[in-house]
């Protein structure tokens, strides 16, 4: 991967906004689901689905593909907008989620819809059904990149530290964990609620290469997965600190948001909100 | 009488039958596939040498990754294999595997379809001295309430091979149940393992009840038949090796045959294998049945004979049982 140009940077910014308000009137349609998590991500899924991913979504099954694996099943739909948006299944389809005879369920399940790589939502096993494909890889003298995003609520797991034990035992350098360092979760902050920090050394005495970043900065993304790629013998875990909610006022920062949809209301003054941010998201983190 | 179409060891009843675990069995069919399956791996829990995948790690080394204690991740990382083209065995004890990590195999492995193979090791009160923690008697109640699960007992070490050998060929989520100590070999490298077949061992010119039995406790069910059988009591001894999906057909007319049947298994009856022959029965063929089994209790430290006679659940228990759902006709 060469370094990104100023124009692609835009071009993404663009591609990110335009998720974020198709996210809002998927929520919407729903009537369910998690609004927090899929904003401050959307940034993140727009850089691997338009930039960082070699897939072809007319071969979702292509097996040199790179795997993105999401761990914390429930901001899938953020994972759908960027899918549909790629090419993986009509825009259309996204008023479908959470409804009856749906191929984007709930929480993603992998034989439900191509390009999908695994089931997900209980929380603390992507990264170890990642470290599956890694090795696989592995085996299989395969050049794919192995790429899993994971809450950081999620790291209270015990399975996510088993997971970070085994990767770094089996030297997959070919394995990147994202972590969405929103610092919220269902029952308040992080940091409350059972503190996490500091995952940066947490990791590194794991044996990790551990790369901290803006998770809304796209070009900062980016440019973290590029170093990831060039590291050898050490599994990388890029923590990206994310606003969660981000590009809408009333729900950034707040973890009320967390596991709720916006109401009519709330998503209009959310639109219109969004159809003015062209350049919003990027302007703050300059 | 020996059903002379499963080719049997003739020598099943005598005092020095060949005995060998079925966790043995299990190593040698990894083995087996490990030299005709490039794409089996096998994981373990720091149990390799209990649970009998030492000969395939050795075998295999580029094939075989060590998890430590953490059944947990063993699992998912199975699922993920089991999504790239690989035939993943997990190989723990089955309180732990299906135990400490039912949700995530639920989740990752079951649910999400990926190509992995739960090997349960040191079922039952047959883990003995251990107690009741290593003792795994629920296991198959778990996997079997589980959408499309393949859940299959093993009868013998033979059997066990097979068993293990037929799921690493074939794609898709099974529970294996394998017990510790070394039990009576009943068939022969030559008796055949179809998935999905009953397999009457134990035949008769009008038998007036059926035993039901799985794993090794089948030993019990056969000893049980030939002592009644010197009684005046004919039975027939069928050998339910794959638990789901039951073969319904056999059960539904071995039951219409013979009137009265008795299940007979080393777990809870809560769940196990009497539970299936009962909801099979109970909608196609109402049938007296008594259930051998752990009935509401854990178990304890001791050897399995003892285990099985305080229980409940030996060669004297099954007699009772079968005598008894006779006089419910």
């Amino acid at each position: 991967m060469e370094e990104i140009t100023e124009s692609k940077v835009l071009d993404l910014e663009e591609k990110a906004v335009e998720a974020r308000q198709l996210l809002i009137s998927t929520l919407l349609e729903a009537g369910s689901g998690h609004s927090a998590g899929p904003l401050g991500m959307a940034d993140i899924f727009t850089a691997f689905y338009f930039y960082i991913l070699n897939q072809d979504p007319q071969n979702p099954e292509w097996v040199d593909r790179d795997r993105l694996i999401l761990s914390n099943g429930h901001i899938c739909p953020i994972r759908y907008v960027s899918m549909a948006q790629a090419g993986y299944f009509p825009i259309e389809e996204l008023k479908t989620l959470r409804k009856i005879n749906s191929r984007i369920q709930g929480h993603p399940h992998r034989t439900a819809l191509p390009g999908l790589e695994t089931t997900s939502g209980p929380l603390g096993e992507g990264l170890s059904q990642s470290i599956g494909i890694a090795l696989a890889g592995k085996l299989d003298k395969k050049n794919y990149q192995v790429y899993c995003i994971t809450s950081d609520g999620e790291h209270q797991e015990g399975n996510t530290w088993e997971a970070i034990m085994c990767a770094a035992k089996y030297k997959l350098d070919n394995l990147t964990v994202v972590i969405d360092r929103n610092n919220i979760q269902i029952d308040g902050n992080t940091e409350d609620v059972m503190p996490l920090e500091s995952l940066r050394l947490k990791y590194e005495s794991f044996n990790w290469n551990v790369l901290e970043i803006n998770g809304n900065d796209i070009r900062g993304f980016v440019d973290a997965i590029q170093t990831a790629k060039t590291m050898r013998e050490k599994p990388t875990c890029i923590i990206a600190h994310t606003v969660p909610g981000k590009g809408v006022d009333f729900m950034e920062n707040d973890f009320t948001w967390h596991g709720k949809p916006p109401n009519d209301k709330e998503a209009k003054v959310a639109l219109a909100e969004l159809r003015t941010l062209q350049g919003k998201i990027r302007s703050e983190h300059q | 009488m020996l059903n002379t179409e499963f080719k049997l060891n003739q020598n099943l009843f005598d005092e020095n039958v060949e005995k060998a675990a079925t966790r043995a069995g299990y190593g040698e069919g990894l083995v087996a596939l490990g030299e005709t399956n490039p794409n089996v791996v096998v994981l373990s829990a720091d149990l390799t040498e209990s649970v009998k995948a030492n000969a395939f790690a050795e075998k295999f080394p580029e094939r075989f990754f060590e998890m430590g204690v953490a059944e947990q991740n063993m699992a998912a990382v199975a699922a993920g294999f089991g999504v790239t083209g690989k035939s993943a065995f997990i190989s723990s004890y089955a309180t732990f595997s299906p135990g400490k990590n039912l949700e995530t195999l639920r989740t990752t492995a079951v649910y999400n379809d990926a190509n992995v193979k739960i090997a349960g090791h040191h079922a039952g009160l047959m883990t003995g001295p251990d107690g009741a923690t290593h003792q795994a008697t629920e296991d198959l109640a778990i996997t079997r309430s589980w959408p499309k699960m393949r859940v299959v007992v093993p009868c013998d070490s033979h059997q066990a091979a097979k068993a293990t050998m037929f799921a690493g060929d074939t794609y898709g989520p099974f529970y294996l149940r394998f017990t510790r100590d070394n039990t009576p070999i009943m068939t022969t490298v030559e008796t055949p393992f179809e998935f999905g077949k009953a397999q009457t061992f134990w035949i008769t010119e009008n038998p007036t009840a059926a035993i039901f039995a799985t794993g090794y406790m089948l030993f019990h069910a056969l000893c049980a038949a030939k002592e009644l059988e010197m009684e005046g009591i004919n039975v027939l001894v069928t050998n339910i090796h794959t638990v789901k999906p039951l073969d319904e057909e056999a059960v539904i007319s071995i039951a219409g045959q013979t009137g009265a049947i008795v299940s007979v298994e080393d777990h809870q009856v809560d769940g196990g294998l009497g539970s299936a022959i009962a909801e099979v029965l109970a909608k196609n063929r109402p049938t007296p049945q008594e259930f051998i089994g752990l009935q509401n209790t854990f178990g304890e430290s001791g050897t399995i004979s003892e285990l099985l006679t305080k229980y409940g659940m030996d060669t004297n228990a099954i007699k009772d049982a079968v005598k008894k759902v006779i006089g419910r006709k």
